[in-house]
């Protein structure tokens, strides 16, 4: 998360970061990432009002910040969460960049090329 | 009493309730009302996979208010084997149709991208899934947990990538550890773009005679938990199993080319509690917990960098994916379990259909070019995990034949003789004797629960039965579970509900009914089920069984095809069906 925020933001910054690291309630407690899939139908997409996210022909959904006017409704519109809104009001995204894996010492994050 | 039917359409995204007085008053509950839903929900002659096909969700009288009344029954057309699809979870979603109000949910049409569906009290709301489509079962579970109200009271069942992409037998995951396995039910929630279904509700159940109830629910608790009657599910689990039946010449190994197997004590109930269990849990509403989880420690990088999976473990699946397969070791076993758990596959088809793919390369009637390289063989996990992937995701022929089944992919391949499905289902764990065998041939979903011939084998092997005792012995149970189904209870506390107590439980909340009631309603619903399959194609006299059980010795010695043959005419004579 800090190498997300600080990559891609110049911050130090949990709230910044566009992958997120959390533990888990449930029977089972564990950690988990959420990061974004990028659905082959996004709602995150269908949900701007603005055109401010669009999905590319290689799969990923990127995002425009200048058109954000920050409604929220992609946040909304994503049930696993991988897109927060930052202090200033504007969606938090994923651009599949690999920041974070470059600093994960521990293999638990990897960059794969997906079919489909 | 509850008399509501929740009816969802995901044509038009629409839900209404009616309340159906008529179904229970003459059917009960669960799956009595469940299979008259089906009678007159499902056009004859529907694809299983069509729009037209619904899905029927069933709970009972009993449900929320006695000890082990936890199941939910599913009624649909199997895409596995064409005819009536019935399958049982536990977990908590009885409990939340319950407090939402709602004893049968019938789902219709399909929606035209991915949804799930939220149902709250009387709030039902079809809501946007592209988000998580293509996600493992396991993973949604902690997904839709975040996204959803109702923490500690709801139930998230839904399918895996499995489902999605159409496997015959692909499950539903309820609440993470318990399922609707068999008969393919995650394939028509596929086929209707349905991802998932979280219910829970508010609402509370009031019992006509509180003093009634009381007085009959501590016999029934003291019953369940101060006596031996359901001991065995709860320290060891269904897994006590594996040593027992490994004695008895009862517990199919590679493809039932035995009956024992060299190295059951290393996957057995007693291993797995001493090394592997970490946690025990229940359903909701019973006191036994059952749910055996066994941990799994994985590395996921050469330097020692682990993680602890949670795996919950069973009889049939240690069977299916372990001494069906020759697999040695509980952590190859455990992978196998979990691997089907997050593709959202049946455990026992998916071990049945790899058992004779595995035969079958080794008989040379398929090749690596079929299996693409991959090297199936007895307990050659790596292999069999790779090839769960491909059994998902269909990469050719081979592959997406094996997703519809063994009998599909006998028909095409050949290697009828061990193919191990009887009326076009899977077969569970046993090689018991001709109980087991007639009982999945006649019982009305092919399974090794509808009349238990598995335990009647092993009555016979410490004294001998007839044909006649014995085939009486499954019309008993066959008749006798179509109304434990309806009420629904576990059928582990079936022990606990003898028939004198199921008609005190039903009085304290207020259903009068007699033994001989009970007894004349699980003869009709039987006939039901019967009606539905024989007019969706289902023919008894069709059927085939495939010789290996007639090759292998079982618990009581050989079976001699003509024990079968006799047991049929029996049947059909005490059936009245000649």
């Amino acid at each position: 998360m800090f190498a997300c925020s600080r990559i891609n933001t110049g911050r130090a910054s949990l709230d910044r970061s566009a992958i997120k690291v959390k533990t888990q309630g449930g029977l089972e407690g564990d950690f988990a990432v959420v990061i974004c899939r990028a659905c082959k139908d996004p709602p995150c997409v269908r949900a701007c009002p603005l055109g401010a996210l669009e999905k590319r022909e290689d799969g990923r959904v990127v995002f425009k910040k200048d058109l954000c006017d920050g409604c929220g409704g992609c946040a909304d519109a994503c049930l696993i969460r991988a897109i927060s809104m930052d202090a200033e009001g504007k969606a938090i995204k994923c651009k599949h960049c690999g920041a974070c894996v470059a600093f994960c010492p521990h293999g638990v994050l990897e960059m794969e090329e997906v079919e489909e | 009493m509850l008399r509501r039917v929740l009816y969802i359409d995901l044509d038009r995204k629409e839900s209404f309730v009616e309340d159906r007085y008529d179904l229970f008053e003459e059917w009960l509950g669960g799956t009595g009302v469940a299979t008259q839903l089906l009678l007159e929900g499902c056009p004859e002659g529907a694809d299983p996979l069509s729009p037209q096909a619904p899905i029927i969700f069933g709970i009972g009288p009993l449900t929320a208010l006695f000890p082990a009344m936890t199941k939910t029954v599913a009624a649909f057309k199997s895409p596995l084997n064409g005819e009536l699809g019935e399958s049982y979870a536990g977990g908590r979603l009885a409990m939340a149709m319950r407090f939402a109000g709602h004893e049968a949910i019938v789902i219709r049409g399909a929606a035209e991208s991915p949804c799930y569906i939220s149902i709250r009290d009387d709030e039902v709301k079809i809501k946007d899934a592209a988000s998580i489509w293509g996600v493992p079962a396991t993973v949604v579970g902690y997904i839709l947990r975040d996204v959803e109200a109702g923490v500690g009271r709801r139930s998230i069942i839904r399918i895996g990538p499995a489902g999605e992409r159409l496997v015959r037998y692909a499950g539903v995951v309820v609440d993470t550890y318990r399922h609707f396995g068999r008969l393919g039910l995650g394939a028509v929630f596929g086929s209707k773009n349905l991802k998932a279904i979280v219910v829970s509700g508010t609402e509370d159940v009031e019992v006509p005679d509180p003093k009634r109830y009381r007085e009959i629910y501590n016999q029934l608790y003291k019953t369940a938990v101060k006596t031996d009657a359901m001991e065995k599910y709860h320290d060891i689990g269904t897994p006590i199993n594996v040593n027992v039946l490994n004695q008895l010449k009862g517990l199919p190994t590679r493809n039932f080319q035995e009956s024992s197997f060299e190295e059951a004590e290393k996957i057995s109930g007693e291993h797995l509690a001493d090394n592997y269990l970490f946690r025990r849990v229940s359903c909701a509403h019973c006191p036994i917990g059952c749910i055996h989880i066994g941990m799994l420690k994985t590395s996921f990088s050469r330097h020692h960098e682990f993680e602890i999976r949670k795996i919950s473990y069973d009889y049939e699946l240690i069977y299916a994916l372990g001494s069906n397969l020759g697999v040695t070791t509980p952590e190859g076993m455990l992978e196998l379990i979990e691997a089907c758990e997050r593709q959202g596959l049946d455990a026992i088809s998916t071990g049945v259909v790899l058992a004779w793919a595995t035969e079958a390369l080794d008989r040379g009637m398929i090749t690596e070019d079929e299996t693409l390289g991959i090297p199936l063989r007895w307990d050659g996990v790596k292999g069999y995990l790779e090839a769960i992937e491909k059994i998902v995701k269909a990469p050719n022929d081979f592959y997406s034949t094996l997703a519809r089944g063994v009998e599909a992919a006998s028909e095409r391949y050949g290697g009828r003789d061990f193919a191990m499905a009887l009326g076009g289902n899977e077969v569970a764990g046993y090689h018991t004797g001709p109980a087991f065998i007639f009982g999945l041939t006649v019982g009305v979903r092919h399974s090794h629960l509808d009349n238990a011939g598995y335990s009647i084998d092993q009555t016979a092997a410490k004294k001998p039965l007839t044909p006649e005792e014995m085939v009486d012995a499954i019309i008993a149970e066959d008749d006798a579970r179509g109304v434990y189904n309806s009420l629904i209870g576990c059928l582990f506390a079936r022990g606990v509900y003898t028939p004198d107590k199921i008609v005190e439980a039903l009085g304290s909340v207020g259903i009068e009914k007699t033994k001989e009631d009970l007894e004349i309603l699980g003869r009709k619903i039987f006939e039901e089920k019967y009606r539905f399959k024989v007019r969706e194609g289902f023919d008894l006299k069709k059927l085939r069984v495939p010789a290996r059980f007639y090759e292998t010795v079982s618990t009581v010695g050989m079976v001699d095809p003509d024990t079968i043959e006799t047991m049929m005419k029996i049947y059909r004579e005490r059936r009245g069906w000649d």
